[in-house]
């Protein structure tokens, strides 16, 4: 499993690599577009500012009012069976409702268990496998006035939940358990 | 389901965790800890933020480079053939099939502000082909569970918050995140292919069929 943490290491100068390559050949003025590009990081970070203010209280209040324990204590059965760590449960139960509301609980687990800690680890890797399933599916269905969505929800939920159980499988695998 | 419908879950799930917050920090007697960790979440989720500047500009930055440079439509033209697996349904040439190429490429690379917009066309195209607008043809829901467990070559935003937390090695869930989305992928392909035979309301392609026959004869 090795090459796993040595296809991480180079993916990122890689990419940098190709495209610039790529960019230069086709006489596209990089650094030019690269700056018009980051600019829009800025609005995308101010962007998440007042959610995150929003639900990271509402995570902190949730935890430090014991909320959270009683929580993970109620489904510590499901979870041990499952192998998940019982710290990444409530990130796994956000996932799908909401990008700002997992992403303030995954700041929060790498807070109290560090970004390192086999529940960050698996929590980063469920995160990064699936998207927010409800926005996506509101924005898009929305977007053409699609009311009857048949089967569409069960089978996005249906790849959540093999993220989940892969990304404990996997992070098991790669950097024990 | 709606786009209130969406935002309504998530007014219930921030009124309900801190208003069982608040009634189960009264009861543990946790009155002051309540009041400071008001306090610290709203510091830190700027704090957040402000550590996330940096690299989300480097990455949307090289994005804009990589789209400009024609990679994205590189890659939309490679994986042409397997669209004819997932997306019986639409017609050789249709525009539909470029959209959401395009859509799911952009978001293979992160592009989000490139993606809805793709993504959003895409729909309006298959809606074209869809005989029941208000039902979801096969081609919307395989399109959408796609989407929901769409493949990130670099996951920059998680990366970045990891690096503000301190990782030793921030980049090091790249590859267990390739992994445990391509277990997700084909999760998500596998469900909707058997569960579009189950769920009501005809197939886009049958009914198609039925259409074309009902013109022919009227």
């Amino acid at each position: 499993m090795s090459v796993v943490k040595e296809l991480s290491s180079y993916a990122i100068p890689a990419l940098f690599f190709v495209i610039l390559c790529v960019g230069l050949y086709r006489g596209v003025k990089v650094y030019d577009v690269f700056l018009e590009g980051a600019k829009e990081g800025i609005t995308t970070v101010l962007r998440i500012i007042p959610p995150l203010v929003g639900l990271m209280v509402a995570v902190g209040v949730f935890r430090a009012s014991g909320a959270l324990d009683l929580l993970v204590y109620a489904v510590k059965p499901v979870a041990d069976f499952l192998k998940i760590p019982t710290e990444a449960l409530p990130m796994i139960f956000l996932r799908p409702i909401s990008g700002s509301a997992s992403l303030a609980m995954l700041s929060d687990i790498f807070k109290m268990y560090g970004p390192d800690s086999f529940a960050g680890r698996v929590a980063s890797t469920f995160m990064g496998s699936t998207e927010t399933i409800f926005y996506t599916l509101a924005v898009y269905f929305g977007a053409v006035g699609i009311k009857n969505i048949r089967h569409t929800l069960a089978a996005a939920l249906i790849a959540d939940f093999v993220g989940v159980i892969a990304a404990v499988w996997i992070c098991t695998k790669v950097f024990g358990g | 389901m709606t786009l209130n419908g969406a935002c309504d879950v998530l007014n219930y799930i921030w009124f309900a965790m801190l208003i069982t917050g608040f009634a189960v920090g009264i009861i543990n007697g946790r009155i002051d800890e309540l009041t400071q960790a008001v306090v610290d979440s709203s510091k830190s989720a700027v704090e957040i933020s402000i550590g996330l500047l940096g690299i989300m500009c480097l990455w949307t930055g090289l994005m804009e480079v990589a789209e400009k440079s024609g990679i994205v439509r590189g890659i939309a033209k490679a994986v042409r053939p397997v669209m004819k697996f997932l997306f019986p349904g639409i017609p050789k040439g249709h525009p539909a099939g470029g959209a959401i190429v395009m859509n799911l490429v952009a978001n293979f690379l992160g592009l989000g502000n490139a993606a809805t917009p793709l993504g959003i066309k895409a729909m309006n195209e298959l809606q074209k082909l869809n005989p029941n607008k208000d039902t979801a043809t096969n081609e919307m829901s395989m399109f959408l569970v796609l989407n929901t467990a769409c493949i990130q070559f670099i996951p920059a935003t998680i990366i970045a918050l990891r690096a503000a937390a301190g990782s030793k090695n921030p980049a090091e869930i790249i590859g267990t995140i390739w992994v445990a989305s391509i277990c997700a992928f084909i999760a998500g392909i596998i469900a909707a292919k058997i569960l579009s035979s189950f769920s009501k309301g005809k197939s886009q392609t049958k009914k198609g069929l039925e259409n074309k026959t009902v013109r022919r004869k009227a």
